[in-house]
Order: C-alpha cells, then structure tokens, then sequence
C-alpha cells in the first residue's frame, strides 16, 4: 500500500474547494422563518412523504437522483413552531432575502468577482430528502474572481446564494428523519477553480476565504454553519468530490488520504487487469451453507444468504487503500445504500462467526480458488440481490479504474461512498420567484469591511503590539470598542497609562473565561466596560480588580460601575495605608520572614493581595513588600 | 446583433476589474427584459444588453416536433383482465417533464408519457389518455362542463371500467358538482388534480393519480375528487363531488368535505417504507354510495348560464340584487350565518322573485344549515320567497340551480328540485362528526 511521503507534483494532484457559509440573516432565504437552530424536543409537529426523480425531456433522470431513488426510502420531517408551510413544501417561496443578497454581493466584492446583471433562482434537483420540495434553490451571483496565495493565484469560479439543506438526525433501513429548522437558512456557496496543488495549500485557501467571509461580520459562527466540500483528482485517477469536511483542520489530511486511496486503487486495477480478472454476473442463494451457522449477523438475517463470485481478484478486496480501509471497505458501502449491514468476502473469512468449513463449502459452490473471491450479503433476496448487484457494478468499474463519485469525509480524514456525481444538467428556472437586477446603484451602495488580515497589521503598526493579541482582538465583535477605548484612554494626558495588552486581554480572554464560568456576560454593557477603562486610568481602582467588577456588573447591570468599585472596597488605598499595611503583615509573621529570608516574598504577596487586589497595582505591592522585608531583615536582623 | 431562442452566443461586457465573458444558451425570457442564457453550469443569468458585445456561436437548434397523433389511438381491452381507466386531461397535470436544456416545464397528457411517469397506473388498469382542453381551471365555463359530461358519458359507452379526469385545483370542486349533476353512471369518474407542481420529486400529483386509479377501478360509482388527506404521502380521500370544496390555498391537503364525511379513504404509504401498489387500500368511510353498475348512463347535460353566486357583507349594497333580477334567472346568496341578509335587501330580494328570479340562500359559515326561521330577517327572507339551501355548499347550491334552470323554465318545478336531494348534495340529517377540526 501507498503510504510514504507524497510527491504531489508527480501524482498530478489537482484539487478544488467549494466553501459552503451560512449567513446570518434575520430570515430565511425564502420565507420570514428566523434563522434558528432549535432543539429537537421542540418540534412540535412530523410528518413523512417520499420523493421521485423527474425525468428530463430526453428522458435522462440525472445519475445521482436515479441513484437515490433506487433507494427508495420514507423522509419524516420534523416541523417547529418556528417553520412554515415554504419549509413543509406546502406553499411557494417568498420572494429572495434582500438581506441575504446583499451580504452575497459584499463578499463576491471582497473576492474581486463579476456580479451578475440580473439574478435567477434555479432549482436544483436533489431527492436525498434534505429539501422537502425535492430541489434545492439556488442562484449564480457572481464569477470571475481570485485570490492570492503563497503558492499563487487561486481562482472563484462562482459565488452562489442558496438554502441550506435540512438536517439529518437520523438514517436508518428504509427512512431517513430530517429536521427543518436548518432548511432554508441562506448560504453561499464559494467554489474555486482546481488550482489547488497541495494540501497545504488547500488549506490556507479554505482559511483565507474563512476570514473574508468572518470579516464582513454578517456570517453564522460555530460548529456546522461553514463546510468545505473538496474535488480532488490524480493524473489517471478520477474526479472525487468529498462532502461536508466541517473543519478546516482536515481538510489535508483528507485530500492526503484521498490521493492515497486513489493510487491504491490503480495499482489494484493495474493487477486486476494483469490477472485478467472479472466479475461473474450470477447472484447465487447460499443459504443452505450458512443453515447452521454460528455468524450472528447471518443467523439476524433469518439465515438467508446470496453470493457471487469475483474472478481472479483473490486477496485484492482485502487489501489496505487507505488507514484502515480496504477494497471490501468500498464495495461494502455501496452495498450497505441498499439496507443490508455491509459485505463478507472470502479474502476476510473465516472471521466473523463463519466457519473455515463454511468457506471452504461457500468456495466449493462457486467453484471458486483461493486467486478468486467471493462475496456474501445476509438480507432478504430483494435487498440482498440490489445490493449484489451494486457491488458487482462497482467491482466491474475497478478493473477500468476509479470511479467519478461523491463521498462523504469519516473522522480521521477517510471518506466513504455516498452516490455517484450529480450531472451537470439537473436545474431549472424556480419561476415562482421573480429574477432580481443588480443596479450600479445596489453595487454603488455596499460598503466593504476591513479584512481581520488588514486590520490585524494596521493594529500591530498602530498600538505596537504582536501578532497574536493584535489577530484575536482584530477577529473580535469587541474590534470597534477596543479602538474607542484605545482613543479615549491611551493618550499621555490620563494619570494612569492604559497599555493596548490590557483592553484587548479583558475584551477577549478575560471574557471569554467568565463566561465558561456561567457568568451572564451579555448582562455587561458597552459604557459600562468604557466607564471601567476611564476610572482605570484616573486611578481609581487597579487592574487586578476589573474581572471581579465584570462579575458583579453581570450579577446587578442596574448599578454603576461606580457603585460597584465602592462595593467592593476596591477604592484605591494611599501608598502610606498599603506601606502599614504591608508592615503589619510582615511584622504579624516576623519568625517565617527570618526563616524564609527573601523565600518568604511569594507566599507573602498571597497573604498581602488577598486585601489589596483591585486597590493596588500589583506590580507595585510587589516591590513593597520586597523592600519592606529586605528593610525588616537589614534592620532587625541585619542580614543583606 | 441577432439570434433567437436556443442559440449559444458569447457575451463580454466590461466591469469595474476587467472583461467578463459569458457563454451559454438563450432563454425565453417571460420573466426579464434582459437576455437570459443558461450556463453551461446549469445556472440561468440574466444580461443588460447596454455595452454588451455578443457573439453568435450556433443557432437554434432544431426541436422535434412532439407526436400528438399517440392520444388519439382507439382504445383496446387487453387480454390479461385489467380493467381499462380512461384518462382525461382538462388542463391540470398530473406527469410534467422538465427539459433541463432549456427550462422549459411541459405538462404530459399522452397514454406513454403519463405511463413514464406513473408507471404504478399500469399495475391496477390498462390506461388511455386523452387531452380535452388544455386551460387553466381558472377559465372554465359552464359550457366546458357541459361538454366534459358528454366525453365522459361517450367514454363509459365505449366501455371505460372508470374515468379520470385531470383538472386545475382551482375550480375543480365546481366540476366536479356539475358532472355530479349531469351524469348517471355506472362506473366511477374520478377528478383529480396536483397542489404541488407536477415537476417537482415532491409533487402530490403522483400519489393523487394512483390513488384516483385505485378509485376508479374500485366499486364506488360516483363524481368523486380524490386528493391528499394530509400533508404526508399517507392517505387520500375520496370527496363526493358535490361536497367538496378547495379550502386552502396552497397545501396538499387543501380538498376537504363539508357537511359530509368524505367516501372513502385510499390508504397510501406509511412511514414504513415506500408502498406497494398491491397493497393500496380503500377503507370505506360512508356506505351510502351508488354501487358500479347499479345504473345505466345517463346524460344530462343542461345549464342555464344566467345564474350567480353572490356574497353578502356588512353594509353591501342592495344595488346588487337590482343588477341581477334584470338579467338574471337564479341567484344563490351567500348570507351570513344561519342565512341572512341586512333589511334593506328584502325588498330587494321580494322585488327579483316577483319577476320570477330563483333567490336561493346558502350561508358563508360553510358549515351547518340554512335556517331561516329564527330571527326575524329569516322570516322575511322567507316571505320574500327566499328558498333555504339547506347544508348544501354555496358553490354546489349555484351549479345545481344552472342546471335545474337548464332542465325547466318552471320556476315551481326548480324550487323543488332545490330543495330535494338528487346526488348527495343535501341532506336532511345534519353530520355530527363532519365539522372541520
């Protein structure tokens, strides 16, 4: 198997990304739903209804949907009290979110594309049951774009504004349960060309279109609202499109893999073809082997059993094409599409709870050697007979090569068959939504964001700081508060200094762990996080106390900061009252400071800042305390 | 610059960066007043053509020309015992074709285009098709009911084991009283139609149709409208035709019977799985149906056009009824409530039943029935000559006075037939369970 480190220039990878982006609108692309995720123990009605591909003039159903009919299955919807009759398919779309489009063109600018004249909702047919109308709406915006990477130009080929799809909630034999919550929530879809090279490079295209689209702030965050598909192909291997990669930080490793797999799979090909090998097209009933058997999985499936033979390809389908999948791997989810739990093959056997006996008997039916190989499926004959012969296709096509196809990213960087890849000619015009112009005026009027790349150096120029506090508050929704802040307090004129590192520190870490502590953040206003700035630098309190004003500020937003600085005694105290105070201490543990010596400092400061945080710089009790002990030591002790 | 429908061309138009340059195939363009191409991506764009240089690659390519003489074959019995089911189209679709090359979204009526589409029909009938109009229900007429009733009754002599009829949602409630009316028949004659287009995979329109083909090759003789009883693939109903109204706009499960319950139930898929044909089931909800066979055919196919449906609202102007007594030979009135009018239109309404005007009062309420004799505005509706339409709907109380005043001039002899029960669309015994819930 191929494993070792990859050429990629010699393997001829060309890959390309098509980045999927929710918005973050006030409403559906096509109805006045909210765009809100909801619990699934909120719906609050389902109900269940099945799809069929329609067949186009020349009579062609697109390959994909055709595959998914042979499926067959039921789809129950789950509604809430948050959806409508668009989303249940019962009632035409509303016309295009204005606000959706809007955000479409700002980031079709940013990527330096051609925005359409006039804008046209197609429908895209697709009857996996993800859109209850059996298609999904979608429109062209934009073309032509780029961007600039390390490694050079990348092209957008297109920018579009779509609905997003139900989610899945659940798959099992014969139904699939979808939830509509998701469905309809506006998206663009960005796709590159294939200029992609590397998988790093892959990578940093995904991240950089992230962090355009993060920049214009109308974007959904957080887990599943960004997906990545990826086209990847190999110079004679096919193209392969994996769906759904939801993090970016997988996106090498699944290309890696996938340029594993295919070169795998040439080198099976390369030795099928040398073998001579074929694929028998007889599907025999086996069960009277397997009568007695042990196999749970056979005796689950009521001891029915069909298998058929694949010539010369003994000891091929066991083979490894990717970490820990192999040939069979692939034949068998092609199988499992058709409601059977997967495939045995005899490179795998005796395994499972099936005798070396009943292989031998299985190999006998066959009239099968070990250069051949035979598969089984244990089901009813009609499911067992679909599945055969699908696996049988499949087995067909290795002996040509790879098949085109869609597969679907697994954790570890592996994908896995999903159906093969839609067609091009499967849309058409959604004539119950009027196409919309894009005037110069409409262009005229979008006003682009700063990219957090631009922001980000203009911060490190500006306040002096490094790269990384500078790139986490230029990503922040806090960036425009650190800036007034920043205006207001910084300038050589207040008592006390406010440094750049601590605004941004307290907007975004600080933040961030009060809140993972279940502090009601939100509860904190902006004046109020202004106002603790300005009675920072007039001195009033210190900055060890602001997280601990943050806390009560969420507890009570009634009061002022004020109040709450008097409250909590935070007042800053006289240098004379911290100086007595320090002595005190000092003198209360005078046998532990003359045993410790300058070793007693650190558990000392524990002792001291207990009274003084927030009252006192702490930096500044720092250095007291060391004089007054060094004092107390020279002058009581007289040890230097 | 010229070129027409389906001819790839080549657009540059100068942007704010550069060029652009499109490449695609012309569309019909009903929806723009730009040029729209369609994508070799698939995706249609419209183009301003001001500042765009176009380049012309190939012309229109040739369309062939669609066979129609296949609806018109002659129908044959097949050997193997399957009933025959005779389609006929009026304008609602039931299988469409979606031609992703051009967009284009044709509706089929031909036998093998609807057999392509449905296959399961197959399975229960031997199917015909035949295209009668091709209109939006919408623009039916009176004389459209007229003549259907006469293809229907044609078809059934020509030994049809059950009729479908493919129509419009919109007024397909009022065909379907009117054939009531019109037609004794020994078979079943079944309406049907599709909320959701016929184009979409989510279409309601297959389910309908094989449900409608378990129905017409079923015992229930009747002028039915079988459609969705739910907004899952579950069940439809079958609605006697004169009891039947459309009361949702857009939803699956829009057709539902007042005052009545439906027929039947055809029980259709389950969350189960996809179902079988063998295994559609026709629950019988009402036994009170004429059998197949129980009568011979009979047409029947009168109207008189001068009639209307006309709906009374707080402060409407009695005017109205001064405008039809002229020219009007029936007026249904859709009154409020148990079935009334303001005062002011009784003298009105006394004044068009002198001049022998048919006044019938059905109520805008839907459900329940006409009672005239509780409040006093009842009974001077009564006195003016008023007839009460009992639980009959607004809209089967019209149709039944066109085609009583199509049978008789006798105004005595309408009255009555207003008032008697002549295929199920009034009773006497008001349904408890037939409230909407």
């Amino acid at each position: 198997m191929v494993m070792a480190e990859l050429d990629y220039g010699k393997v001829g990878l060309v890959a390309g990304l098509e980045i999927h982006q929710q918005l973050d609108t006030k409403h559906k692309l096509f109805c006045k739903c909210p765009t809100t995720l909801r619990a699934k123990k909120d719906s609050n009605f389902e109900f269940f209804r099945y799809l069929r591909a329609s067949k186009s003039e020349l009579g062609e159903v697109d390959k994909a949907a055709e595959a998914e009919e042979r499926y067959r299955r039921t789809f129950i919807y789950k509604a809430y009290d948050s959806t409508c009759l668009v989303e249940n398919d019962e009632e035409p779309p509303h016309e295009l979110n204005r606000e959706a489009l809007e955000i479409a063109l700002e980031v079709a600018l940013l990527l330096d594309m051609d925005v359409v004249d006039e804008v046209h909702t197609m429908r895209k047919i697709v009857i996996d049951g993800s859109n209850t109308c059996g298609f999904q709406r979608t429109a062209l915006i934009a073309t032509n774009g780029k961007i600039e990477t390390e490694e050079g130009v990348v092209r957008i080929n297109t920018l579009c504004l779509e609905e997003e799809a139900a989610q899945k909630l659940l798959e099992e034999r014969g139904y699939v349960v979808y939830s509509l919550d998701r469905l309809g929530i506006p998206l663009v879809e960005i796709g590159t060309a294939p200029d992609i090279k590397t998988p790093e490079q892959a990578r940093k295209v995904a991240e950089h279109i992230g962090m355009i689209l993060q920049s214009t702030g109308k974007v959904k965050r957080g887990l599943g609202t960004i997906r990545q598909d990826i086209n990847v192909s190999i110079r004679d291997g096919a193209r392969v499109e994996i769906k759904g990669v939801q993090n970016l930080g997988m996106i090498e490793q699944v290309i890696k893999n996938e340029v594993i797999r295919q070169l795998n799979l040439l080198e099976i090909r390369d030795e099928l073809r040398r073998r001579d090998a074929y694929v028998e097209r007889e599907i025999r009933d086996v069960s009277e082997i397997f009568k007695n058997t042990k196999s749970k999985v056979i005796k689950k499936a009521g001891h029915r059993v069909f298998g058929m033979c694949l010539r010369r390809f003994g000891g091929l389908v066991g083979r490894q094409i990717q970490p820990g999948r192999r040939f069979g791997s692939e034949l068998s989810d092609i199988a499992k599409r058709f409601g059977v739990g997967g495939i045995f093959h005899t490179d795998e056997l005796p395994a499972y709870g099936i005798t070396e006996e009943e292989v031998k008997k299985l190999k006998t039916a066959f009239n099968a050697s070990d250069e051949d190989c035979v598969v089984i499926v244990a089901a009813d004959e009609e499911r067992a007979v679909s599945s055969l012969n699908a696996v049988l296709e499949r087995a067909e096509v290795a002996v040509h090569g790879i098949p085109e196809e869609t597969r679907r990213a697994l954790e570890g960087g592996n994908t896995a068959y999903m159906r093969p890849l839609p067609g091009a000619a499967r849309m058409y015009p959604e004539t119950d939504v009027p196409p919309i112009e894009i005037t110069e005026e409409m262009l005229r009027r979008i006003k682009l964001p700063e990219l957090f790349e631009d922001r980000k150096k203009r911060y490190m120029q500006e306040y002096g700081i490094n790269e990384e506090l500078a790139g986490k508050i230029a990503r922040s929704i806090n960036f425009k508060l650190f800036e007034e802040i920043m205006s207001m307090f910084s300038s050589k004129g207040t008592k006390v200094e406010i440094p750049a590192t601590l605004v941004i520190r307290t907007l975004t870490d600080t933040m961030t762990e009060l809140m993972r502590e279940g502090i009601a953040i939100q509860n904190v206003e902006e004046p109020h996080i202004i106002k603790i700035f300005e009675m920072l630098a007039a001195g009033d309190f210190s900055k060890e106390g602001i997280p601990e004003i943050l806390k009560n500020l969420a507890a009570n937003p009634e009061k002022s900061v004020g109040e709450i600085v008097t409250e909590l005694g935070l007042k800053t105290m006289r240098i004379e009252d911290v100086e007595k105070f320090i002595e005190a201490v000092v003198m209360e543990r005078a046998d532990f400071v003359r045993n410790r010596g300058l070793r007693a400092i650190s558990p000392l400061m524990g002792v001291v800042m207990k009274e003084l945080r927030g009252k006192v710089d702490g930096k500044l009790v720092s250095e007291m305390l060391e004089n007054t002990i060094k004092k107390f030591l020279s002058e009581r002790y007289n040890i230097e | 610059m010229q070129f027409s429908e389906g001819a790839r061309i080549r657009v540059k138009k100068r942007t704010r960066k550069g060029v652009v340059v499109y490449e695609g195939t012309v569309m019909p363009t009903a929806f723009s007043k730009n040029i729209v191409i369609k994508l070799d991506n698939g995706y249609n764009i419209g183009i301003r053509p001001e500042n765009a240089e176009i380049e012309v690659i190939s012309g229109t390519e040739g369309r062939a020309e669609r066979d129609t003489s296949r609806a018109e074959r002659q129908m044959k019995k097949e050997a193997r015992g399957k009933p025959t089911i005779s389609i006929l189209s009026t304008g609602g679709t039931i299988a469409s074709k979606v031609d992703y090359r051009t967009g284009a979204v044709t509706a089929q009526f031909t036998t093998e285009d609807i057999l392509e589409a449905i296959p399961e029909l197959e399975e229960l009938a031997n199917i015909e098709g035949k295209v009668i109009y091709s209109i939006l229900s919408e623009n039916m007429r009176p004389e459209h009911w007229m003549q259907l009733a006469k293809v229907v009754y044609n078809e059934v002599k020509r030994g049809a084991d059950g009729i479908i009829i493919t129509h419009g949602t919109d007024t397909m409630g009022y065909t379907a009283a009117a054939l009531s009316f019109m037609l004794r028949s020994p078979v079943p004659v079944v309406l049907v139609g599709s909320q959701r287009s016929a184009d979409r995979p989510s279409s309601d329109s297959a389910m309908n149709a094989i449900c409608a083909a378990k129905v017409a090759t079923s015992d229930i003789a009747e002028v039915t409208i079988v459609m969705h009883g739910g907004t899952s693939d579950d069940f439809c109903y079958v609605h006697r035709g004169t009891r039947v109204r459309k009361m949702h706009t857009s939803a699956r499960d829009a057709f539902r019977s007042i005052n009545a319950l439906p027929l039947a139930k055809v029980h259709y898929g389950s969350k189960a799985g996809v179902p079988r044909i063998e295994d559609l089931k026709i629950e019988i909800l009402d036994e009170n149906y004429r059998r197949r066979g129980e009568v011979e055919p009979e047409l029947r196919a009168h109207i008189e056009k001068r009639c209307a449906l006309v709906k009374f609202y707080p402060g409407a102007d009695p005017e109205v009824i001064e405008f039809f007594l002229e020219r009007y030979k029936g007026v249904v009135i859709e009154g409020t409530g148990l079935g009334h009018v303001s005062s002011e239109w009784i003298p009105k309404i006394k004044r068009a039943v002198e001049r022998g005007v048919v006044v019938v009062m059905a109520s805008q309420c839907l459900y329940g029935r006409v009672c005239d004799r509780v409040y006093d505005t009842g009974r001077d509706l009564l006195k003016a000559g008023v007839i009460e339409g009992g639980d009959m709907l607004p809209e089967t109380a019209l149709v039944k006075l066109m085609w009583a005043l199509g049978a008789t001039s006798d105004v005595e002899e309408v009255k009555k037939i207003m008032q008697t029960n002549v295929v199920g669309e009034l009773s006497e015994r008001t349904c408890v369970l037939c409230v909407e819930s």
